[in-house]
């Protein structure tokens, strides 16, 4: 039988109350549930386990879906910085742009950004096993991208922008994971110990079903994107700073 | 040219009527300083690191270690460790690491403290006969109390927070598997929950093996998030964010890939092999205001159910820090002196960063309660407390608890060597090699460190009776049961402490 979508009006609701919310629906059986009116509320889904498809309709504070394992969000609006903070499973798809940390050490799941996202965003995000975190922004990104990358993917398009990415500290201290980012990317923009590398068709290959899936959330053409026009941004090694030591 | 050799830094000798070639000795040995040829046992002294595990397994005590062999010129300010630094370096040119806590002769201010003891004027309570009080709650407490009344029923209307109940105020810190061995936590965990208190899981996640003992654990979550989801933040009974620590402060962890083994690997949720990089800040935090963020965003994920702690080094401005924290939702926070251990820390920051616990636990407590905030978190001291006498120092200084760390590995076998970071510690403590990892047996190991906890707790509550205490809650920040013996001015008032004869 086919559940009916809740809806909650978050119009001056504090968060912890919405949350609690959320948590009971979907302890009840919710598969659907949509907010509408949020504006701030940071935390929310924070922790969330469940098969539920959560609709919000306005702008969320800090820190969406941070711990979340398993839902799916997908927010009409903003996002304030570190969505998908830590995140374990499910997909983050933010029709607008996200501020700084985005996906801050993301360790499984995915997080659609439509248009821009703030500085480092992709930090310290690590896989392990089957979990695989993605990081697709339609739009550019600040500086540091992907600093102590330890795993995962971060993709950025630069749709709309004449470079995908101008600023500097590009994968500064990665050492696990992969950065793309379509076009050329100035050597002179990558951080410490990131070497940017060729795309390849196996590469094209490999990373087509993020990029469709991408533009169908979005209503983007993808044939314009499925080309090896991409830097690829991988570290020197797995252990970055292990030359700097001595023993007593 | 070559810089040659620097000598040896420990002479290992066999007396040759003493042995009787059981090989013990070169069975023990994993740095290789026995060998056997010719039916003979040789010694490569060069290869001794002091771990004493030699000397310990030989039945005719036939082994002796000496330091420092080999005289230099002495000299009060270029000492042999600064000498042999500089030639380290001038080879390297690397950052030197070293492994547990501050080795510098800094003074020990708990040893420049006394304690109190009634004589005639009030009377001393005996703790073998009468109640002692040792129960300590690790949380906020509301700054008062409302009931309402329903005719004879007094009901309380305060919602009070969650806080830790310990019976006794001894726990232990957070090390985590990675840095120390399966076994060699497997025998804290099962020690914790033997004497009711708590132990910390160090920032690498929680093993399987350790889920029977998760009501007593203390779950971390630092800069680098290794093995963090909601299962694990779930399990724990408190959360604790590791800012800072009190051998390294202000720099990040480091796991080295060798050490990451498949174990390790699966419970940090990391590649195999894979440097485990915590970074010095959380890139979540930039200011207090964010650390409440985080602090709430960890309630919020666990329904407001779990007490929350914030760990930092001792550091020049740990009161003004301290208070903060407290502002933050926070439920404790953890202050780790300069002291503090570790397996591995650049050894520049190992000796010269932070500062004293002693004097930061009276810094906060005073700071706490002139801001009259100190019921909204505990403090919890660590870094250094060697013993019961520096236990009740701690608390009576101001601290709720303390958290103690090489203490209770002394308890498994350490002997202190200092050698943690190369992953062949003898005594199965600081390795993941198996045939090292086996040596500890938890069973034995647990009842070790529950031993020490529970003489601890049994010194503790003598030293209370003597001064006519019946409760921690009355020797918690009674600085009048103190007096400093050769402390300076400055220090004393630092420490609101009166001088001996004062």
């Amino acid at each position: 039988m086919e559940v009916e979508a809740l809806v909650i009006d978050a119009k001056g609701m504090h968060y912890t109350p919405l949350n609690r919310k959320i948590r009971e629906a979907v302890a009840s059986g919710v598969k659907e549930i949509i907010l509408n009116n949020v504006l701030g509320q940071r935390f929310i889904c924070d922790g969330l386990r469940g098969d539920v498809k959560i609709t919000i309709n306005g702008v969320p504070g800090g820190d969406l879906g941070m711990f979340m394992s398993g839902p799916e969000c997908e927010i009409f609006g903003d996002a304030e910085h570190a969505p998908g903070n830590t995140m374990d499973e499910g997909t983050l798809v933010i029709h607008g742009t996200a501020g700084d940390a985005v996906a801050h050490s993301m360790r499984g799941g995915k997080v659609f950004v439509e248009k821009n996202i703030g500085y480092r965003g992709g930090i310290h995000m690590k896989e392990y096993q089957g979990k695989h975190p993605v990081l697709v922004v339609g739009g550019t990104s600040h500086a540091f991208l992907g600093e102590y990358m330890a795993g995962g993917l971060i993709l950025v398009l630069g749709i709309g922008h004449e470079a995908a990415v101008r600023d500097r500290g590009i994968g500064s201290g990665i050492h696990g994971g992969e950065i793309v980012i379509r076009g050329d990317v100035n050597e002179k923009l990558l951080g410490v110990g990131a070497k940017k590398v060729g795309f390849t068709d196996e590469d094209l290959e490999r990373l087509t079903p993020v990029l469709n899936e991408f533009c169908e959330r979005f209503g983007i053409d993808p044939s314009p994107f499925l080309d090896t026009s991409y830097s690829r941004i991988i570290p020197e090694s797995s252990r970055p700073f292990a030359g700097n030591y001595t023993w007593e | 040219m070559s810089l040659g050799s620097v000598p040896l830094k420990y002479r290992i000798s066999i007396d040759r009527d003493q042995c009787m070639k059981c090989m013990r000795c070169v069975d023990n040995c994993s740095y290789g300083v026995f060998r056997v040829e010719d039916d003979k046992i040789l010694i490569d002294s060069r290869k001794c690191t002091a771990c004493h595990r030699c000397i310990s397994m030989c039945p005719r005590d036939a082994i002796t270690l000496q330091e420092r062999p080999v005289d230099y010129r002495s000299h009060p300010l270029w000492t042999v460790e600064a000498r042999e630094d500089i030639i380290n370096q001038a080879r390297t040119g690397k950052i030197i690491l070293a492994g547990m806590g501050n080795a510098l002769d800094y003074p020990v201010i708990f040893d420049r403290l006394v304690l109190d003891a009634c004589q005639v004027t009030n009377p001393s309570i005996d703790p073998l006969r009468e109640p002692m009080e040792l129960r300590t709650y690790i949380g906020k407490k509301p700054s008062k109390l409302d009931f309402t009344k329903n005719n004879a029923d007094v009901e309380l209307k305060t919602k009070l927070t969650p806080n830790l109940k310990l019976d006794t105020p001894i726990m232990i810190g957070h090390m985590s598997y990675g840095a120390i061995s399966l076994n060699a936590q497997l025998s804290l965990a099962k020690a914790v929950a033997k004497t009711g208190t708590f132990m910390g899981t160090g920032e690498g996640g929680m093993h399987e093996a350790i889920y029977p003992y998760q009501d007593h654990m203390i779950v971390q979550i630092a800069s680098g998030r290794f093995g963090v989801d909601i299962n694990y933040l779930e399990r724990g009974a408190a959360i604790e964010i590791k800012i800072g620590q009190g051998a390294k402060p202000g720099i990040g962890g480091h796991l080295p890939g060798e050490k990451v083994c498949s174990d390790v690997s699966c419970t940090r949720m990391i590649p195999l092999g894979s440097d485990a990089i915590s970074p010095a800040p959380h890139h979540d935090i930039y200011s207090i205001e964010d650390l409440a963020q985080l602090v709430r965003g960890l309630k919020e994920a666990t329904n407001w159910e779990k007490p929350v702690f914030v760990k930092i080094a001792a550091v020049h401005n740990v009161a003004a820090i301290a208070a903060g924290i407290a502002r933050s939702s926070a439920d404790a926070v953890v202050i780790d002196g300069f002291r503090g251990g570790t397996g591995a820390a650049p050894k520049v920051f190992r000796d010269n960063v932070g500062i004293p616990i002693e004097a930061a636990i009276a810094a906060v407590d005073q700071k706490l309660n002139d801001q009259g905030i100190r019921n909204e978190v505990s403090v919890i001291a660590s870094g250094g407390i060697r013993n019961s006498g520096d236990l009740a120092k701690s608390i009576a200084l101001g601290a709720d608890a303390v958290y103690i760390g090489t203490a209770s590995l002394i308890a498994l076998g350490c002997r202190v060597c200092g050698n943690c970071y190369r992953g062949l510690c003898p005594w199965g403590i600081a390795t993941q090699k198996p045939e090292l990892v086996e040596r500890i047996d938890p069973e034995v190991g647990a009842e070790h460190v529950a031993n020490l906890i529970h003489a601890w707790t049994l010194e503790l509550s003598e030293l209370m009776g003597a001064a006519g205490i019946n409760s921690i809650e009355s020797l918690r920040g009674n600085r009048e049961r103190l007096r400093g013996y050769m402390l300076d001015e400055g220090l004393l008032n630092v420490l609101r402490v009166e001088s001996v004869g004062a």
